[in-house]
């Protein structure tokens, strides 16, 4: 099974414009790939189905503006693969 | 159908968490209907795929309980059938295919007499505050009208 890096991965390059090469463990989905606002929903939308979770988009966005969370502790790629990780572990209990 | 004022479904026959049927009477006569087309009058493919997201979204608006907003911001796919013209009964219904954070999915489509119009494919919609407080109050008031809630939940 690949990594949820991984999937992550090729779900951003399939969903948006973005070549797979340019995906980084270090790459900000916003400032260093370009993801706007519309394509991270289409992103949200194929990691819910593919993990079969729900990715709290909104509180995550909400802390980010309130400033409780930086913003790279959910969008860098290895911290938004390993937030997946957690949500998926979370649900099997 | 009040075409010009972008009021597509009628009247709600039935609704529940995850699906709704409405119904929906073309105008025999509307401006629309005056350049769309002269001698040939169509309802526009955009104003059927106005009408499965305003199906979608009232749906949607139910199970939100009217304290949010869906707003239509993508589809995957849309079939556009048979050309739909004044006087037409149409059967509109939407099915709630995700709902994430922030957003819902739904498969939507229309039939009339039994007969297959349109459907449209993962219709995608931002869900966010109401942006002003009598849009909220209009949703609400249009959902009585319609049948969609009871005058008391309101």
């Amino acid at each position: 099974m690949a990594s949820a890096f991984e999937r992550i991965a090729d779900i951003i390059a399939e969903t948006s414009d973005v070549p797979r090469e340019n995906i980084k463990p270090e790459s900000h989905v916003i400032e260093d790939l370009g993801i706007d606002s519309l394509d991270f929903l289409d992103i949200v939308f194929a990691i819910d189905k593919a993990f079969g979770i729900k990715v709290p988009v909104e509180s995550w966005t909400q802390e980010v503006n309130s400033g409780t969370a930086p913003a790279g502790q959910y969008f860098v790629m290895e911290n938004l693969a390993k937030r997946i990780e957690e949500l998926v572990a979370a649900k099997a209990g | 159908m009040r075409l010009e004022y972008f009021q597509m479904i009628d009247k709600v026959l039935s609704v529940d968490a995850e699906s709704i049927l409405a119904e929906a009477t073309v105008p025999l006569a509307s401006p629309v209907f005056e350049g769309h087309f002269p001698g040939h009058p169509l309802v526009p493919g955009v104003l059927l795929v106005e009408t499965m997201a305003q199906a979608s979204g009232h749906m949607l608006m139910k199970r939100l309980g009217f304290a949010r907003m869906p707003f239509l911001i993508g589809s995957r796919e849309t079939k556009l059938r048979s050309f739909v013209g004044p006087g037409m009964v149409l059967n509109v219904t939407a099915r709630l295919v995700h709902e994430g954070s922030g957003f819902a999915v739904t498969d939507a489509a229309i039939t009339s007499a039994g007969k297959r119009i349109c459907e449209v494919r993962e219709m995608k919609f931002s869900i966010q505050d109401f942006p002003a407080p009598e849009l909220q109050a209009a949703m609400r008031a249009q959902a009585v009208r319609m049948g969609l809630i009871e005058d008391r939940e309101a």
